[in-house]
């Protein structure tokens, strides 16, 4: 078994019995997509809501848009079936907060609900997700049974 | 100017920038704790989002982040790291507790508090030694701490820079306690527009960057 490393506005595939993770999430967003039938799974670790309101938007992986529509060719050329795939998100938190104007800070929230509209635009029903809060996440897919470990420092380690 | 493409004069004045600014906090910080502080040279860390965390030692090392946002005639973030070890130990220092409490790792809202209030005077410093030479006015936000995951913190300058290219560029100070007890990270992020008004202030051509 590999477990395989997904970095910030990076994704990657895998088959069973491998494991996807991605460490550290803030307010990025992982989107964790699962075909139970093939086993196969798919983990994008975003950074932004949407490639359209950037110009500089050359590496897919970094927004929600663009990193779904990848996620799920890349798992149907390893031989999943569209039908099967189902979503579970997490991250989406604020580390820190101020007063201000700047909505930079609240981008976690604008993430998770960016990665809502395009899973529902795809058809992919999101089971269930761990999003909000103002701490960090790690998470890491399971192949093998598309089980999404979920550990934070302070609360708590859980499996969704 | 991009950052894919700066040249090394413009790196060695990134430098330059840290040294002075962070020169300033490591004085601030050696006179509030009264020990020696040694710091590093700076580095300008340029780096593709992927390996955003793993400069710490890893994504999920746990670490105290204090952070600023940088407001006037140039705009970014500061931001002061500290391993949990380190921040335990800085406290203890400043309220001159034994070692006994050495195994207490908890840090308390006193103890938050206090960082947080260091952070400010870090930062303070870096900013106004950076305000003087370059004669451009900065203001400094209050601090806002958490102690989370090391990635989870660089997430946060990390996506400011998202919205503009596929790289982060972070000038980077260490500072080490004498008895290498208090181990810090002193991070100037500012946008890159802010760059051209600073090198435009020092009288740095930067060409075609």
């Amino acid at each position: 078994m590999e477990i395989i490393k997904v970095g910030m506005a990076d994704l990657a595939v895998a088959k069973s019995p491998h494991k996807l993770i991605t460490l550290g999430l803030g307010s990025c967003i992982g989107i964790v997509l699962y075909d139970s039938v093939y086993k196969i799974g798919g983990l994008a670790h975003i950074m932004l809501p949407s490639s359209k309101e950037i110009r500089n938007n050359s590496n897919k992986a970094k927004f929600a848009d663009t990193a779904i529509d990848i996620l799920i060719d890349k798992m149907l050329s390893l031989g999943a079936k569209k039908n099967n795939i189902r979503a579970k998100i997490a991250g989406g938190s604020q580390m820190f907060s101020f007063n201000s104007k700047s909505d930079v800070l609240k981008i976690g929230e604008r993430n998770a609900n960016a990665s809502r509209k395009k899973l529902s635009e795809c058809r992919i029903p999101i089971i269930c997700e761990d999003c909000g809060g103002n701490y960090g996440r790690t998470i890491e897919l399971n192949t093998k049974d598309g089980s999404l470990l979920v550990r934070t420092i302070g609360y708590g380690t859980k499996i969704i | 100017m991009n950052i894919d493409n700066l040249n090394s004069i413009l790196i060695d004045v990134f430098k330059e920038i840290g040294n002075i600014g962070s020169g300033n906090a490591a004085t601030a910080l050696a006179s509030i704790i009264d020990k020696k502080i040694d710091m590093a040279v700076p580095q300008v860390n340029i780096l593709e989002f992927k390996h955003v965390t793993d400069i710490l030692g890893g994504g999920e090392i746990p670490v105290v982040g204090i952070y600023f946002e940088l407001d006037g005639d140039i705009e970014g973030n500061i931001l002061f790291i500290l391993n949990i070890d380190s921040a335990v130990n800085l406290v203890n220092i400043l309220f001159n507790r034994q070692k006994e409490n050495k195994e207490n790792k908890e840090l308390e809202d006193m103890d938050m508090s206090a960082l947080s209030e260091i952070g400010n005077i870090l930062a303070a410093s870096y900013v106004n030694s950076l305000s003087s030479l370059t004669g451009l006015t900065l203001k400094i936000s209050v601090p806002s701490i958490s102690i989370d995951m090391a990635g989870a913190i660089l997430s946060v300058p990390a996506i400011e820079f998202g919205q503009l290219g596929d790289k982060v560029l972070f000038i980077e100070t260490q500072f080490e306690e004498d008895d290498k007890l208090v181990i810090g990270d002193l991070f100037l992020i500012p946008k890159m527009d802010s760059f051209k008004k600073i090198l435009e202030k020092l009288g740095v051509s930067y060409g075609n960057n």
